[in-house]
Formats: C-alpha cells, structure tokens, sequence
C-alpha cells in the first residue's frame, strides 16, 4: 500500500536485526513500565531503606535530618560497669519486644490455622449443590467486606462486659457464669481479637479453597462412589491432595498477611500488653513514644521476617512468574 | 503487486532453529500455499513474511526493496488468522474500518471501500452487527473484508479454514479460489496442513519439512514428479503406495511408489499378490486394502463399487508410466 | 424404597441445612446487630435485645450533622477513588509491557511487584512518613493518595497481569497488521475487552484503600482531614461509659453498607478478582 514511500532500510545482509516492530514494541514497554517503577521506587523501595537507616540511627520524631549514625546499638549494646557486669541493652534483649514477637507469632498461626479449618468447612458446603448457595455465597462475603475498624468496633460492642449480647448470650445459655471483660482483661484480651479476625477472614480462605475445589474434576468422585470410596475417605484421599496446591498458597498469603496485623489490635484491644503485636508496638514507638530509631529498628526485623518468610515461600513452592501462576 | 523473495531465510527460537535456511521466489499475482505436517514452520514462515516474527537471518525482498526490518502494516499485506481475530466489541464496519482509520483516512473513502468489500462478500446486511451475532462462517467472511479493505499487495492466511465444518470448509475454499480470480494481481500466500486445500486452489505448492523446504512446483507437478517419498507420501489421496523389499528389487529400486489409482487388479499373473484385508465403497470409487508384506497395507483405488472379498487373493500390476522409483535416501530415480 | 422412611438421609439433609444456616448467621449477626443498635437511643442502647425493638434515625441524624463525619466521609471517598484511577491508570500500561513484550528482567520484575505487595507497611512507615513531610502534603488527602499506591499499584498490576496474558493473541496481530501501536492496542482493542477485569480490580483496590487505616492515622492530624476508618476509631469518650457506641454504629452502618451493596453486586467478579490475584484486596 505504502512500501513505495519508504526507503528500504539499511541493513547488513546475513545479520540478525531487530525489526521496527520490535523495537516499537520494546520502545513502548520501557515506557509503560517507567510510570509504575519510578511509583514503586518512591513509595516502597526509598521509604523501607529510609527506614532501615533510621534503624541505625538516633532519629526522633522532631530530628530526622540531623540524625547521627550509631550503629547497631538500637539493636544491642552493652557497657560494663564498674563492678564488671555487663549490662546489655537495645532491641534484642527487650521483653517487650519478645513478647510483640511472641504474640504475633501466636495470633498468626493460631488466627490462620482456624481459619483454614473453617474456610475448608465453608469451602465444601459452597462445593456442594443445594438451594439457597447464592445465598451463603453472599453471606459470606459480608464479613470480608466490612472495613476492619468498623468489624472491630462491632465486635467490641458484642463483646462488651456490661452491655455486651454475647455476655448475655453466654449467660441465657448457660455457658457463662458471670460476665467477661473479654477484650479488656489480659486472659480474653487475645481470644477476642482472634475471634473477630477469624470470622472476619475466613470467607476469603473459603474463597481461595472453593476455587480449588471447583478444579477438581467430578469424574473423580463419581469413580469413587462406583468403588464405593466411603466419603470420609474421598475427603482424605481426593479432595485434600488435589486442593492442598490452592489450600497451601491461601495459607502462606495469609500467614504473611497476619504477620504484619495492625489495626484490629489497635482498636480492639488497645494498650493491652496481652494482644500487643510488632506493628503495633513499633508503630507506638514510632509515633507515640518519641522513640523513632528504636521503632524502625523493630519495623526493620518485622521487615526481614516477614521477607524471609516470603523468599523461603517462592523458593519452595517454586511459583512461576514468567508463565502464570494460576 | 508484489513479488516476494526468501533468500536464505533462518528463524530461531533460542536455541531451536524453525526454519533452517528457505530460499523462495513467490511471482507476483500468484497463490502460493505452504504445506506440511505440523510443527514443520510453515505458520513461523508466514508470520516471518508478515512481519510478526522477526527474521534471525538471511532476506525477505518485496518487489526489490530489503522488508527485514518493516514493520507489518508498511508492507502493504493483509492477514487472515485461523480463529478469525475479530474484535469482538467493534461491529462488523468498525472491524473492516480499523486499520483504514488508524491511517486518518478520509471517512467518506472508508465508508466506499468497505461497502464495496462487504459487496463483494455479501456481507453488506451484517455491517451493523458484533461479531459474536454471526455465523463462524461469516465471521470468517468479515475476516477476509476486513484484509481485502485494506487493499493489500499480499494477502496472507493462516490456516483460514480450519475452525470450520466441513461443508462450509469446501464453500469458504470456493469462496476464497474466486477472490484470487478476481484479485489476480493481489499475492496470496496461505498456510494450510490439508493437502486438498493445498491442490485445489494453489498455483503453486511449498511443501515444508522440518523448516526446509522439500519441493515446490504447481500441484500436478508435485503429484506426478515429487522429488522425495516425503512429497510423494504427502500429496495425493489416498496416500501413494510404497512397496519395498524384495517387491521393488526388479524396478531397479529400493522403494516403489506407487498411487492407488495407478494399480490394477487382475485375477492371475500380476506383478504382485496380496489377500484383501478390507474394502471400503464410496460410491464413486471404492479402495481395496490387500496384505502383501509391506508397512503398510497397499490401497487399490478402483471406479465404482468393488466386488472383491476379505481374505480373497488377488494380483495387482502398476501402470508402467506411472511408477515412481526410491532409492534407499528417499530421492527418486529418474 | 418407595414408603421408606429414610432416616439417615434425612438426618443428614437437616444436619447440612443445620450448617448452612450456622454460617450464614454467624456471618451476617454482627452486622445485623451493628443495624439494630444504631437505631437505639437512650437507655435503649443499653438493653440487649435480639429483635428490633425502636426505630430512631437520631444517630444518623447526628452523626451526618454534627462534627466532621461527612467531611471524612468525602475524604474516603476521594482518597480510595483517586487511588484507584491512578493505580489503574499506572498498572495498565505497565501490564501490557508484563504480559505481553518479552524482555529480559520481566521474571524478577515481576517477583520485585509480587514482593512489594507482601510488604508489612510498618515497615515503610518511617521512610515513607520522611517523604510525606518532605513533599508537604503531611495532613493532606494527598499523603494518603500517595501511600496507597505502595498496595494498590502492585495488585493492580499483578492481576491485571494475569488478565491481559489471557487475551488472544491473534486479536493483538489484527491489529499489529493493521498499523496499531501498543498505544492503540491498550486503549482501543485491549480496554474494551478488559472492562470487567478493570472494573473487578478497581472495586478491590477501592475497598482496600476505603479501608486502610495506619497510613490514614499516622499520615493526618486533624479531624477535617481524617478517613472514615480513623473518625470511627477515634469516636470515644474519655471513660468506657461514655462511648458512643449509637453513634459508632451508625457511622460504622454508613461506610459498610455501599461496601456491601457493590460486594453483592458483583460478587462472581469479585470472587474471580480475588482467586486470579490470590492477594487480599
């Protein structure tokens, strides 16, 4: 149509050139893609090493220009009396920093090993054929739907001691004997938060699992019930190896997920030392506390585990990132 | 018009070479198919010439002009793909009218043009529609206005036919034998596996072997003097024969091949013998399977309905102008 | 078996239905009840019941008129919408150049993304509260806007990824053919084609950035700057018995229940969103 117009272009015969096509199209990825790295490079990559360098430093909240660098004594440091003990001091040894470890560590797997064992249970009644599905489908979605803060400010009215329905509940039921400060005292403090933030997550569990359940094809099972399999057995036997890939990657997001949990604790339970997780203690440091430094040395090792945790995650389960990960 | 010049034309993927060095002459106005087994890079050759994959060595010439580097809408072709690639949110016009508003043409023009192209596919009545309100034969219409509006030197398809059943497959290939009669100066190059697409409407056939090619000539040359079994086993249908062994040892060659339509039985002193393993009746014409010790079983096409019965012994004799000589490499003997 | 009594079978259809209505209860009840209890006034609130026993609309009424709820109620809004458009905006482009160029880098480009979407956000929070002060907008709807992106922009992208490697390919060659740049393919062949996945992933980045709540409260000061989430959070009195808790669910009524409506509205999308990205929106 138009070849006539345009020179041929010069080449080298015999040696592999890159067409104006490709080019084009090389072109044009290099700048599609600038907008989203410079975005993320600003937001997440300057930030978290800013972070890790205050971690290193003296800053404080009014100071973070002129904050001097100081090694790793946010994290340990010692000096040794004149007696010659040694005192040791600095994140590492803090109690209240094992115990932000300690808690976090027993939420998540506490939170996303009940939420995996009920997402599954909802998984397979969604699995199921009946009428009303669409119903419960829905139903379920609900929780996941509402803003955290606001489910945390339902459920501690729920759970309140005086006024509280499931006090009451309890009581009509017969199952408590007196009302229960649940979110204030210490003893409760971690099962109220672990009841909100499960019944808040486990549809999105169930969701993943159900799209699991629905790969597995039904010819299976038919072969199954003409062998007689007895369905407690199909359960163990097909439905657990073919879902586990689905059921295993719901599990770790939720896990790094639950990791970083911030703010359900923060209005649900705050100040109790019983819930207190990483972030929200070194947010509190941070922010609160005037202890900038020291905050960010916290947020920092919350960083590595968490990143440790993600590098041990694509290096075991061995996703695809070029292909698709479906 | 346009001719079209491979010369020494390599492709790799990585470390895998899909066309290893193809050299072609495609004459201007010409309707050239490629043939071949799967994964032989016929379809890799086309995209080549389209401009879709690029070219790791060697020329593609149009009409005297270095294309290599081209970027596929300057090279005045236009391509049809084998599912169709409508767009399917654009109706039927917009879809013809894409690439002409691309280049800001002039409206009223546009509007000629596709009509005239709708015309000449009947398609005219369909103009307002989306794409997933039509037939897969009439989306395949729409495919080939929406490359003849383009007004293209070379005309280009991808194994056009082959999402379609085959009642409208033969009328979709009638379809497209008289567009190349009505566009004779237009360059056609077409992709296909089916060696009956490739006779009835190439002038000439490429047939591709593990991205080389095998032979290329006009369909009865291909048929009545293949230069390899290959081409030999892969034109015709029924496939031609191929008898070797001690059957072939007094032609003179390691294999004879021979069609089936080219055999004639006869009740005593054949050439050869063999058992009647089975029949088949087409009407017209009907193939008689006999067991002689070949790989395969040799197939006797005869005209009208066979008599013969399973297991009954028969003698066959080849025509004697009509015997293709193999040596032990495949390369017939002349 | 006709005239059978079966009972197990029986037994088991009443035990499933059992279930069945178990999980819906304890799905809906807290949000039921948070509707009951935003209808109480008075000594009402203070009574537990389990069925609508008063119909006041004086919480909402004081909510919507007093202090600066519906001023927060507008910055949520701005906020989330602002986020997603960019995000979408970004992440479009920059999935075409993912899902359909090849290049070298693209693998751990697109680890870096699925990385960065792990991020616990405490721990850019410090770096990122720096940024915020030093490009002046600490306070403004603009800081949040800006932070957002570090969770919205790496979902967008990812599972618009996914989205657009499913696309065929021969329709991208229509086009190349017919002299279309990536440009073109994107926005006249590629985004009418990818509106549901747009409009799925755009409705879980929304509903992450209406909800979020550390960058909300550590980046605003202020009441008239505040989002939703932090307003309702800091709704309290100075002991227990002072709360508002009327009051609170009322607001808390307010911000969930265009949440819930859009949910039921495009659940199958939302549910596909969520399984294609398999990252919590």
């Amino acid at each position: 149509m138009t070849t006539e117009a345009i020179a041929p272009p010069v080449v080298v015969p015999g040696r592999a050139i890159k067409s104006e096509l490709m080019r084009q199209r090389a072109r044009a990825a290099r700048w599609f893609l600038v907008p989203m790295m410079i975005a993320l490079a600003v937001v997440a990559g300057w930030p978290l090493l800013r972070s890790i360098w205050f971690s290193f430093t003296d800053a404080s909240l009014t100071n973070l220009v002129g904050a001097n660098f100081v090694g790793f004594n946010n994290y340990l440091r010692w000096t040794t009396l004149a007696s010659g003990r040694t005192v040791f001091q600095g994140l590492l040894v803090d109690p209240a920093w094992w115990n932000a470890v300690w808690n976090t560590l027993r939420f998540a797997v506490t939170s996303v090993f009940f939420e995996a064992l009920f997402g599954m249970a909802v998984a397979l009644v969604l699995n199921a054929e009946f009428k009303g599905r669409g119903i419960v489908r829905a139903a379920i979605l609900i929780p996941w739907a509402i803003p955290t803060v606001v489910s945390a400010k339902m459920w501690s009215w729920m759970l309140n001691d005086q006024f509280g329905i499931l006090n009451d509940l309890g009581m009509r039921l017969g199952l408590l004997s007196q009302k229960v400060a649940w979110t204030a005292s210490p003893e409760t403090a971690m099962t109220a938060v672990l009841v909100v933030d499960i019944w808040k997550t486990t549809p999105f569990m169930a969701l993943l699992i159900l799209a699991g359940l629905q790969m597995i094809p039904k010819d299976i099972y038919e072969a199954a019930e003409i062998d007689g399999v007895h369905p407690v057995k199909q359960f163990f036997k097909i439905t657990l190896p073919l879902v586990r890939p689905a059921l295993m990657v719901a599990i770790i997001f939720r896990l790094l997920d639950a990791m970083r949990i911030f703010d359900l604790i923060y209005v649900l339970t705050p100040n109790s030392v019983a819930t207190k997780t990483m972030s929200v203690l070194a947010r509190e440091n941070l922010f609160d506390f005037d202890k900038f430094a020291y905050g960010s040395a916290q947020a920092t090792l919350l960083f590595l585990i968490i990143a440790g945790m993600t590098i041990l995650y694509i290096w075991l389960g061995k996703v695809r990132f070029d292909g698709g990960d479906r | 018009m346009a001719n079209i010049q491979l010369k020494n034309l390599r492709k790799s993927f990585g470390v895998v070479e899909v066309i290893k060095g193809v050299d072609l002459d495609i004459r201007s106005g010409e309707f050239m198919v490629f043939v071949g087994p799967s994964g032989c890079g016929k379809s890799t050759l086309l995209r080549l010439i389209a401009g879709l994959e690029d070219i790791t060595s060697g020329e593609l010439v149009f009409d005297g002009v270095l294309v290599n580097g081209l970027a596929p809408s300057k090279r005045g072709i236009a391509m049809v793909f084998q599912s169709y690639a409508l767009y399917p949110h654009m109706t039927v016009y917009d879809n013809m009218a894409f690439g002409l508003t691309l280049e800001k043409g002039n409206k009223d023009d546009i509007r000629k043009r596709v009509e005239r192209a709708a015309d000449m596919l009947q398609i005219r009545q369909y103009l307002d529609r989306l794409p997933k309100q039509l037939s897969g034969g009439q989306r395949q219409r729409v495919a080939i206005g929406r490359a003849i509006v383009r007004d293209p030197k070379v005309f280009l398809f991808d194994e056009p036919l082959s999402n379609l059943d085959a009642a409208l497959r033969v009328a979709t290939r009638i379809e497209i034998a008289k567009l190349h009669e009505s566009m004779h100066n237009v360059t056609m190059v077409y992709v296909t596996h089916d060696q009956v697409e490739a006779m009835t409407l190439a002038d000439r056939i490429c047939v591709l072997r593990d991205g080389i090619i095998e032979q290329v000539g006009t369909p009865m040359e291909l048929y009545e003097r293949p230069d390899s079994m290959f081409v030999a086993g892969f034109i015709g249908s029924p496939k031609m024969n191929f008898i070797g062994g001690s059957h072939a040892e007094p032609f003179g060659a390691s294999t004879v091949g021979i069609r089936g339509e080219h055999l004639v039985i006869k009740p005593s002193d054949g050439v050869w013998s063999g058992q009647v393993i089975h029949t088949e009746n087409l009407g017209a014409d009907s193939y008689v399977y006999l067991e002689m010790g070949t790989e395969e079983p040799v197939v006797v096409r005869l005209d009208g309905k066979s008599e013969y019965r399973s297991g009954e012994t028969v003698h066959i004799s080849p025509m004697e102008d009509k015997i293709h000589r193999f040596d032990a490499a495949g390369r017939p003997i002349r | 078996m006709v005239g059978t009594f079966d009972l197990w079978g029986l037994t088991k259809t009443v035990l499933f239905y059992a279930l069945v209505v178990f999980i819906v209860v304890v799905s809906v009840f807290p949000f039921y009840y948070a509707i009951l209890t935003s209808f109480k006034t008075g000594t009402d609130l203070f009574r537990v019941t389990y069925w609508p026993t008063s119909f006041s609309w004086e919480n909402y009424l004081s909510v919507l008129s007093q202090g600066s709820f519906p001023r927060n109620l507008w910055n949520s809004i701005f906020v989330a919408s602002v986020t997603v458009i960019l995000a979408l905006f970004i992440a479009i482009t920059a999935a075409f150049a993912l899902s359909r160029v090849r290049f070298r880098g693209r693998g751990l480009l697109l680890m870096t993304i699925l990385g960065i979407s792990m991020f616990p956000q405490i721990a850019v929070l410090a770096g990122l509260f720096e940024v915020v002060r030093f490009l002046g907008i600490y306070n403004t709807p603009w800081a949040l806007i800006f932070s957002y992106t570090i969770f919205t922009l790496p979902f967008t992208v990812w599972v618009l990824t996914t989205f657009m490697r499913d696309l065929p390919i021969e329709i991208e060659e229509a086009a190349i053919v017919d002299g279309a740049t990536p440009w073109v393919i994107i926005t006249r062949v590629f985004m009418p084609l990818m509106w549901p996945a747009l409009v799925t992933t755009g409705l879980l980045a929304f509903i992450a950035a209406w909800n979020e709540f550390l960058f909300a409260l550590t980046f605003t000061s202020s009441n008239l700057t505040r989002t939703v989430p932090v307003a309702i959070a800091l709704l309290s009195g100075g002991s227990q018995y002072e709360i508002p808790w009327g009051i609170i669910m009322a607001a808390s009524v307010i911000v969930t229940v265009p949440l819930v409506v859009l949910v039921l509205i495009f659940q199958r999308k939302i549910v596909s969103g969520l399984t294609a990205g398999g990252v919590k929106g």
